[in-house]
């Protein structure tokens, strides 16, 4: 029972600022603006930046927790901390460092736009990008441990019983860690939606290409217009709840 | 981006963070609360909170030396940004003495909310110029380069000043321009083109001559339809009027008309 207060605390904590949101909504107005077109657009490609991002996520990131769990190799602890920075780095310093590589003048960017005249910064791409760099640890942590805490003995039962390494990997220790890999994907779809510090840095801001939700909305801030932050935070806000509320919690957790 | 640089020591820091707290709730009185012990009441000492537009970053850090020099015991500390954000800021309750802005439009925000002690002067003037990486590798001459395929150019925001500035002067030029990235100060601007990142920027002539050693500027005659006036005003919500109002005299002063022409300022 002791538990409750500080428990309680807590949810009073993170909820409160979210009915604040809802009580402060110009609800008269609200109509109006939600059909400005801006709004639809920045919706638009915050959703589809942040899944590409994740699957970018999904498709990289699963095999690297793969090797960092199973694989014993000289500085694999070194390489979990390394792979965990951009968790702790501030997201702008993450974009100022995508920028340095990606950029026109960056390493690999003047590289690439030489080759192939292809220049990263400003475009839609550059927007899952840096998504993709906040969210990954978040996958790569989520997996990881979910490889730990499976039972090794089925993969190396599937071994005496001829499976080759890739089968095993495909039909024995992926159905066994699908909750974490869903969970960590849910969290970097999560992360990825309201990136803001890398995608404005990166990318830029630009309506209908870079112009995601949290950029519009701190771009309406800026503006003096509070009320137009306000129903832009609410949609972003009743997007994600809705959808993270609509995954099963039997997806998510381990049986 | 916002810049804060905290000057003086820590005794100035903590009287800065005390002021700050007794101010929580709203001040019930704005009679120059200086927190200075003399028996004179026009004595210049305290810390001096200003805002002020992002393009007058490398003058007013200048300037607030040279005040601190000229009165010893205060503290001048400068938040930089994009004036639409400072005159949101300050609409918001955000503690400040002083708001400088890079257009009248801005002002009017925080005048109309009834934030501005006094009426608002004009200090100075900016103008528009192409900021392009050094040695102009576009040969940009004039905004008609501007659009010409595969020029990337980053503008501000059309809430910001400058980004207002621009759209002005575009229209003057019928150049139908559709930049890379809309950016939300001016020195954000001009360092995508210091990055590299864009090829060209619509920035002002300080900026430029600030950033001289990496930028080139490239001059257009419609900038001169498009000129920037910059007010400045004491905020009511000042808790140091006594100081506030020394600062702001010390901008019109002319010691503080030399150090802005220098940069590149116009007079008003």
């Amino acid at each position: 029972m002791a538990l409750l207060v500080p428990a309680g605390a807590a949810l009073v904590f993170l909820v409160l600022p979210l009915a604040g949101l809802v009580v402060r909504a110009p609800w008269a107005s609200l109509p109006r603006r939600l059909a400005q077109p801006g709004v639809l657009t920045a919706l638009r490609l915050s959703l589809q930046t942040a899944s590409l991002a994740t699957v970018v996520c999904v498709l990289l990131g699963v095999p690297l927790a793969w090797l960092l769990a199973r694989v014993e190799f000289p500085g694999r602890r070194v390489l979990r901390a390394l792979v965990t920075v951009p968790l702790v780095l501030p997201p702008v310093v993450g974009g100022v460092a995508l920028l340095l590589v990606f950029g026109r003048r960056g390493l690999l960017g003047a590289w690439l736009d030489t080759t192939f005249g292809v220049t990263l910064p400003f475009s839609t791409t550059a927007v899952v990008v840096a998504e993709a760099f906040v969210a990954m640890p978040f996958l790569v942590i989520a997996v990881e441990g979910a490889l730990r805490g499976a039972d090794t003995r089925y993969e190396e039962a599937a071994a005496t019983l001829g499976a080759g390494r890739w089968l095993a990997f495909r039909r024995v220790t992926l159905p066994l860690v699908a909750p974490g890999v869903a969970a960590g994907a849910v969290l970097s779809w999560a992360r990825a939606l309201g990136e803001f510090g890398a995608t404005i840095t990166f990318a830029g801001n630009y309506p209908g290409s870079t112009q995601t939700m949290p950029l519009a909305v701190y771009l309406s801030l800026e503006q003096g217009d509070l009320d137009a932050a306000v129903v832009l935070s609410l949609v972003l806000l009743t997007v994600s709840v809705g959808i993270l509320a609509g995954l099963r919690d039997r997806w998510i957790t381990s049986p | 981006m916002r810049v804060r640089r905290v000057r003086g020591g820590l005794a100035a820091v903590a009287a800065v963070a005390l002021l700050a707290l007794a101010g929580c709730g709203g001040a019930s009185t704005t009679t120059g609360a200086s927190p200075a012990p003399g028996t004179s009441g026009t004595r210049v000492t305290g810390a001096v909170t200003v805002f002020a537009a992002a393009s007058l970053t490398g003058a007013f850090t200048q300037l607030g030396k040279d005040f601190q020099a000229a009165n010893p015991g205060t503290t001048v500390t400068f938040n930089f940004a994009g004036s639409s954000a400072l005159a949101t800021q300050i609409d918001q309750g955000a503690p400040a003495d002083v708001f400088a802005s890079a257009a009248p439009a801005n002002m009017k925000t925080v005048t109309d909310a009834g934030n501005g002690d006094g009426t608002p002067t004009t200090f100075v003037k900016n103008q528009l110029v192409i900021a392009v990486p050094k040695g102009n590798p576009r040969n940009i001459t004039g905004l008609a380069d501007l659009v010409k395929p595969g020029v990337k150019v980053a503008l501000c925001a059309a809430a910001v000043p400058c980004g207002a500035a621009a759209v002005t002067a575009l229209a003057a030029a019928k150049v139908k321009l559709t930049p890379v990235t809309l950016e939300q100060d001016v020195k954000s601007a001009l360092s995508k083109v210091k990055l590299g990142e864009v090829d060209a920027a619509l920035v002002y002539r300080t900026d430029v001559r600030a950033a001289a050693s990496d930028v080139d500027g490239v001059e257009f005659p419609e900038s001169a339809g498009a000129i920037n006036e910059y007010p400045i005003v004491v905020l009511k919500g000042s808790r140091n009027r006594t100081a506030a109002q020394a600062f702001v005299a010390y901008v019109l002063s002319d010691k503080g008309r030399a150090v802005l022409t220098a940069a590149g300022f116009q007079a008003p």
